[in-house]
């Protein structure tokens, strides 16, 4: 059990690294005018999708601990969910300082009138008290309450599926797939929770 | 028609050569100030310049034609490179890249069309009989997407008015529609139902007749590649991009407004007219400004225009929609 933790305090390192490749590659692309015919596009496609990958990430270690009964994988999720709200954050900065750059009156139309704008910032909202409350000392301090605020995160993965699935042009039958996929995948996760709601529920009453 | 005016070029839309040439290097200059300091500002600015000289074309044929219109704008056109290979052409795949990779297969060599309707001369006619009679002009103009991005582009092409003229449309003749080629060996697209096949476009008659609209036979000095609609296209450069039909084999002349493909899609969110309109927002997203596909490879910061009324062809075309409540003919 002893050395297997030891794994996993060294595998730590090389994840971090890993997840940070994402952004090297972005930033080295953007510093050689490489991102394409329109890069802020470019951009906000990326640092979105990969906000959404780390979120589905995090989101599915709770059910990887229960069908292999490995109890590791819980130790990953702050990392992995710290970085889902660092590239949210990056595809936020993106959109407001890069793209809209100089036209932000138009910015607050957009949260209230566009709803996939106000989905996205939803999100965003959510993650922040997730990411303050994420230290040892927040989950202390807590206590019992810490659990029923990062139950929050399910909200926060709903909101994001939906940001990106009302922005595409339901016309376009395969521009829809992707956004699909990612709703599928976060479906899964909330349906792969509900035997063990009703457990507990049942255990409850 | 109204007699033709020169258009007005605000003075906003005129920036001085010498700053709007070193606009990317004073921004580049912030940009790359931290790497400045790290010490590696040599190799990025090799770099740099290795990306920086325009590849040559490798589409299609040159083609001469008279430039110096006084309806082409100064703006600053978009890259070549990214004018042909960023693309929405469904037929050949939904991505932007598609168009430019998977039309390898498409033949615009011989084309014809077929002219239909409500005209004295119908028929079908080669893309030589098309062209024959008219001089090709060059014409730079704002092309604005729907999706709230733009471009500039060195149209080559022929005032879509004069070639209607020809065949002497009657007094039945209030619209005309036209029809995109649907050849599923070459077009990979068509294998999805995206929208229902083919691509078809309309225009009012009168909108059809005005001046700045044009056929288009080429790009940037040379013929059409496939992704921009080869060998034929529409121009309508007061309307968002999806009214600029590609690859045109049909045009009919009709009596009732024609159905026009997104419209068919999606009625709610794309209109018949489809004039560029700050103020109307697409259902889920503004149309109030744009991201301008400039395209000198460094181009991150300070894209994003403010978008005109009829995409700044106002003054030109305002007059053929007076009355129009344009809020609901969007």
């Amino acid at each position: 059990m002893a050395a297997r933790r030891d794994a996993i305090a060294w595998s730590k390192p090389f994840v971090f690294a890993a997840a940070l490749a994402p952004l090297a590659l972005l930033v080295l692309d953007s510093v050689r005018g490489t991102l394409g015919p329109d890069p802020v596009a470019q951009l906000e496609h990326a640092t979105g999708a990969w906000a959404l990958r780390f979120l589905l990430a995090t989101l599915a270690l709770t059910p990887l601990r229960r069908a292999t009964g490995w109890p590791g994988w819980i130790r990953y999720r702050r990392m992995l969910g710290l970085f889902a709200f660092f590239y949210a954050t990056l595809h936020l900065v993106v959109y407001v300082v890069v793209d809209l750059g100089g036209f932000w009156s138009q910015l607050l139309g957009e949260i209230a009138k566009k709803p996939y704008i106000t989905a996205g910032v939803l999100a965003w909202l959510i993650l922040v008290p997730l990411a303050v409350t994420s230290t040892r000392g927040m989950m202390r301090r807590l206590g019992r309450r810490w659990q029923a605020l990062h139950k929050l995160v399910y909200i926060a993965g709903l909101a994001a599926v939906l940001h990106y699935l009302w922005q595409v042009k339901w016309g376009e039958t395969i521009a829809v797939v992707e956004p699909l996929v990612y709703t599928g995948v976060f479906l899964v996760l909330m349906a792969a929770r509900v035997p063990a709601w009703l457990r507990a529920r049942r255990a409850a009453a | 028609m109204p007699a033709y005016r020169p258009p007005r070029i605000p003075s906003s839309e005129i920036t001085p050569e010498a700053v709007w040439t070193r606009r990317r290097e004073l921004l580049k200059g912030m940009l790359l100030a931290p790497a400045l300091l790290a010490g590696c500002s040599r190799e990025s600015e090799a770099e740099a310049a290795a990306a920086a000289p325009e590849a040559e074309p490798e589409w299609g044929r040159p083609l001469s034609a008279t430039t110096g219109s006084p309806y082409s704008t100064r703006e600053a056109p978009t890259r070549a490179r990214d004018a042909t290979t960023y693309n929405n052409y469904y037929e050949f795949g939904t991505d932007k890249a598609d168009p430019a990779r998977t039309s390898g297969k498409f033949k615009s060599e011989p084309w014809s069309v077929e002219i239909a309707g409500e005209a004295e001369v119908t028929g079908t006619f080669t893309l030589e009989d098309i062209l024959k009679p008219h001089t090709l002009e060059e014409r730079i103009y704002r092309l604005r997407c729907v999706e709230a991005w733009s471009m500039v582009i060195p149209w080559i092409g022929i005032p879509l008015g004069d070639l209607l003229k020809r065949f002497k449309p009657t007094s039945k003749a209030r619209y005309v529609a036209f029809t995109t080629v649907e050849r599923r060996g070459e077009m990979p697209g068509l294998r999805y139902p995206v929208l229902d096949w083919p691509y078809r476009e309309g225009l009012r008659i009168d909108e059809a007749m005005h001046p700045l609209a044009i056929l288009a036979v080429g790009l940037y000095g040379r013929t059409l590649p496939p992704q921009n609609g080869a060998p034929l296209r529409l121009v309508v450069p007061w309307k968002y991009g999806f009214k600029s039909i590609k690859s045109i084999v049909r045009i009919d002349f009709t009596e009732k407004q024609p159905a026009t493909s997104w419209n068919l899609s999606a009625s709610e969110e794309y209109g018949f007219y489809a004039n560029v309109n700050p103020d109307v927002s697409h259902p889920r997203w503004s149309q109030a400004t744009e991201r301008r596909i400039a395209g000198d490879g460094f181009n991150l910061f300070g894209n994003r225009l403010k978008t005109l009324p009829f995409n700044g062809y106002a003054e030109q075309v305002g007059s053929l929609y007076a009355g129009l409540d344009l809020r609901r003919n969007y």
